[in-house]
């Protein structure tokens, strides 16, 4: 990973920086030495780390804002940051920038049934909305497996799915509104309660922008009425091939499923031995989750079953109740888990045509045996986002980069069939070299130009998102 | 009048541009000023890819949107979003294409459960006013590799670009549906009533409400059985009404169709205005406007209204409440796009600016 030199002439004004910082905010939102600031080196791809220049962790909306403009003033780069669980080094610092954390804005702002949504400020975490809602029987959809842990913020930065999304639709669907600081310091309100954005609809620009846009201090939230219940069936199958077939008759026989999980051999095995799930020994199988009354559900597990049967399934097993449902649940819960159990693990992220599952996963089992490293597919079948879990060990010398090289070429076949290098973990530092391989200079050129117009100096997590060298004459304008 | 029949003629016609140009796809409005040079989309035309079995579809940008809807049904599939039409106010022949469909974000009574066009379209490729081919987006249905232009496309009205080619995500066609009709209710009660629908599990997927004829719809939407059981608990919950009653699949199809051609609303010189709003204030901002018809769609967000000629109507939408566009109109003086405040509108025109720099497209409006 080619990481830039930090500006000196930039570390240099850290005295003056910090002086300034303490007239706008309380000293105890101001982390200026190495040992406060350790936590913030790094977010959840902890293979690379950074000490920052200074942390800060504003309380208010007013706040952001004068540290925006200081930052502004003093060209200094700033890295938005929620609660650093990104799986894409969106969130790592440079040595000459200015982490802003919106952890200590953690509030709920307006809950509105009737309009059925909920106003929260951006620290807040994913749980958290489900939690102020859940009470009255209502949700927050988007579910990140990290929902515990990650702020709302981080999720617009990266416009987070989760297992739910192939009904629900991933973080951009269900957000009606922001309150935006930019670099200079402007407060702007994007969208609000009413359903649809007025004229060009920047919301959907500033969702999925990996913090370089603005910074998220508020968000408007769709909230759902919560589904009477839900019951997962599990099928085992002989062949990968097989089991990609049953996704895809499931949609096309017109049923809906929340969510449709897909686990290999080698996934199903090294879950099995962890969590005694007891699961069947089978090459593939499939976890589908549907959701309404006990008698809708049935209707459509009945019609899954029909579809299932006529493919020749090594294992079908039907939920009856939660027991049995948390059962089925258990294997596929535990498999990041699992996997870590045995070894370290990178987790890629990128997404296929649903009908190209069987060839990218016969191409991945091909792979692994040239790179020498054992991988075990885990993921979002339903939509086609990959979850390939590469296993190498950190300690090997050389094995990092075996590793890493491993997973561009399974991202490069993933854009070759037709798919893309990320569904929902962002590009942020990890995939940033290989988006010349999905688009042209021209493409890139388009997404530069919006930043351009949000933050003209290139302060806001310049390093992240695209190629270094398309990118340098605009952050190299400023670094002074 | 240019009729491009290939991306690369998009390209020539857009660098070599020196004048505006107005961009039309199947022309059911153009909404150009007479005089205009207009540069048509009919003539890139044709599905490219479709697959049933993962909801996906391609296609150019100029294709019908009924070639469009042929296709799908044969798979028993459709746009979930059900565009309204309304080309009869204007009098305009001709088909919507899916390119226009999705430089409209035009959605139907359905957006209350299932999103706007905007949640459908995965991937574009467009031409850029300076003539550059980009290409955003993608065939599936999740990504976040590098800023999302596909969502800020939908809706830029032909300002930002001319679309070339489009991919969308489709649904299943609901195995059948049904519409409870609660009669005698005035706005208010209507608007409560809607409200109760959306506060329920039972997946409402249309809530209108007309008030001349005082009938208030709820639609559900999926298998027989499971309609069946949710419009049960669904009259439980309205029992207290006394004037209600369903309508089966085929009375419901024709009450949504009409919604859909915006039947109750009859055509004549008033401006035809839509508004989107928070549901909850509807019927006060309604109070105001002094529509001459109208009726309400998406439980209370969005209200269809004809007004006298040469009326603002937006007055009476207060900040942070919504936004209005006037769809038609014979005055000059009343623009079509709501105005928005002072530091985002410099955000959009630099974006504007970022892909139109030569300021070629669709000058007229003031997206
Ligand atoms: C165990 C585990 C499981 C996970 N499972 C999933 C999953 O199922 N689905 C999924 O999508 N992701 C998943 N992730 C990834 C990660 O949790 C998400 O990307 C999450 O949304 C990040 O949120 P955060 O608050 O931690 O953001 P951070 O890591 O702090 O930041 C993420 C990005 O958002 C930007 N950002 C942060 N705050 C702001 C702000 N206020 N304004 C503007 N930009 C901002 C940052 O600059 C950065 O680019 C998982 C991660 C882990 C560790
Ligand atoms: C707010 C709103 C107002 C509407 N007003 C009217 C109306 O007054 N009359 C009417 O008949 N319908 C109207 N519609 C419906 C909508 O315009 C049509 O349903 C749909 O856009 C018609 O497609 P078309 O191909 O005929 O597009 P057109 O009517 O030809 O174009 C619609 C808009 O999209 C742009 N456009 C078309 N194709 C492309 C492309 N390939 N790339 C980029 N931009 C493109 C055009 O420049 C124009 O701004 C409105 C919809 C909405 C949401």
């Amino acid at each position: 990973m080619d990481i830039p030199l930090a500006s000196t002439s930039r570390i240099e004004k850290k005295p003056e920086l910090v002086e300034a910082l303490k007239k706008v905010l309380p000293a105890s939102s101001i982390l200026e030495d190495k040992a406060e600031t350790l936590a913030y080196e790094c977010d959840a791809l902890t293979a690379y780390r950074c000490p920052p220049m200074l942390v800060v962790l504003p309380e208010t909306t007013a706040q952001v804002s004068e540290v925006l403009k200081l930052c502004h003033k003093m060209n200094i780069p700033v890295i938005p940051r929620g609660s650093g669980t990104s799986l894409a080094g969106g969130a790592m610092p440079s040595a000459d920038s200015v982490v802003l954390g919106v952890s200590k804005m953690n509030s709920v702002l307006e809950t509105d049934y009737r309009n059925r949504f909920i106003r929260v400020q951006s620290g807040l975490t994913n749980i958290g909305v489900t939690n102020a809602v859940e009470d009255n029987g209502y949700f927050y959809a988007p579910d990140p497996s990290s929902q515990l842990a990650c702020a709302i913020a981080g999720n617009i930065g990266m416009n987070s799915g989760g297992a739910h999304c192939l009904k629900y639709g991933v973080t951009s669907n269900n957000l009606l509104g922001v309150k935006l600081v930019t670099m200079d310091g402007q407060i702007l309100e994007i969208g609000g309660a009413a359903f649809d954005s007025n004229g060009l609809d920047l919301l959907s620009v500033v969702c999925g922008s990996e913090g370089q846009l603005g910074v998220v201090t508020e968000a408007t939230l769709r909230i759902l009425h919560k589904p009477e219940g839900a019951l997962p069936v599990l099928i085992g199958f002989n062949s990968n091939e097989i089991a990609g077939q049953c996704v895809s008759n499931i949609i096309k026989a017109g049923i809906l499923p929340v969510a449709i999980e897909f686990m290999d051999r080698p996934c199903i095995e090294a879950t099995e031995t962890f969590s005694c799930a007891g699961y069947p020994d089978c090459e593939a199988l499939l976890i589908v989750e549907v959701e309404g009354s006990l008698d809708e559900i049935d209707e459509q597990i009945d019609k899954i079953m029909v579809i299932a049967k006529s493919l020749d399934p090594t294992d079908l097993r039907r939920a009856k109740d939660e027991e049995q449902a948390n059962r089925i649940w258990l294997g596929r819960k535990s498999a990041f888990g699992a996997m870590g159990q045995i070894a370290d693990y990178m987790c890629l992220d990128g997404t296929i045509p649903v009908n190209k599952l069987p060839y990218v996963l016969k191409c991945i089992g091909e792979m692994s045996k040239t790179y020498g490293l054992s991988v075990a597919n885990v993921f979002h079948a339903g939509d086609g986002n990959m979850h390939p879990l590469i296993l190498y060990d950190a300690n090997k010398p050389g094995e990092l980069t075996k590793c890493e090289e491993f997973g561009a070429e399974i991202l490069r076949l993933c854009v070759e069939v037709g798919g893309c290098l990320t569904g929902e973990h962002g590009v942020g530092i990890e995939k940033r070299e290989l988006m010349d391989y999905q688009f042209t200079a021209d493409d890139i050129d388009a997404q530069l130009r919006i930043k351009d117009v949000f933050d003209s100096k290139w302060l806001l997590n310049p390093l992240k998102v695209f190629p270094l060298h398309h990118t340098e004459a605009r952050r190299m304008a400023f670094n002074c | 009048m240019f009729f491009p029949s290939s991306e690369i003629e998009v390209v020539a016609i857009l660098s070599e541009a020196k004048e505006p140009l107005s961009v039309a796809g199947g022309n059911t409005r153009v909404l150009a000023p007479s005089g205009s040079k207009i540069i048509s989309t009919s003539k890139l035309s044709g599905v490219i890819d479709y697959e049933p079995g993962a909801l996906t579809m391609i296609a150019k940008a100029g294709t019908p949107l009924s070639e469009i809807q042929k296709t799908l049904n044969s798979e028993g599939q459709c746009l979930a979003f059900d565009p309204y039409n309304w080309s009869r106010f204007i009098n305009k022949k001709g088909s919507s294409t899916i390119g226009g469909v999705f430089a409209a974000n035009v959605s139907g009574s359905s957006r209350l459960r299932v999103g706007a066009a905007r949640d459908f379209l995965l991937g574009i490729r467009l031409v850029d006013g300076l003539g550059n081919i980009i290409q955003n987006g993608g065939r599936v249905m999740k990504n976040v590799t590098g800023y999302d232009l596909v969502k800020l496309f939908a809706g830029s009205w032909g300002t930002l670009g001319i679309l070339t080619e489009v991919s969308f995500k489709v649904l299943p066609k609901p195995e059948t549906e049904a519409t409870i009709v609660i009669h005698g209710l005035n706005d208010q009660l209507a608007l409560d009533a809607m409200i109760d629908a959306t506060a329920t599990p039972f997946d409402v997927s249309g809530l209108a409400h007309f008030p001349k004829q005082k009938e208030t719809m709820i639609r559900v939407e999926g298998f027989e059985n499971s309609v069946k059981y949710r419009v049960e608990r669904l009259m439980e919950i309205f029992k207290q009404y006394r004037e209600i009653n369903t309508l089966d699949a085929d009375k419901s199809m024709q009450v949504w169709r009409n919604i859909s051609l915006l039947s109750s609303l009859k055509s004549n010189n008033d401006d035809l205005w839509r508004l989107s709003v928070k549901p909850t204030e509807s019927t006060q901002i309604v109070q105001k406007t002094k529509f001459n018809d109208y009726f309400y769609d998406w439980g209370g967000g969005l209200i269809w209204g004809l007004a006298s000629p040469n009326q603002d109507v937006r007055e009476h939408v207060p900040a942070g409440y919504g936004h209005g566009t006037c769809l038609q109109t014979k005055s000059e003086r009343i623009p079509m796009f709501h105005p928005y405040d002072g530091t985002i509108s410099g955000i959009k025109e630099g974006i504007r600016k970022s892909f139109d720099p030569k300021q070629i497209l669709n000058q007229y409006l003031v997206i």
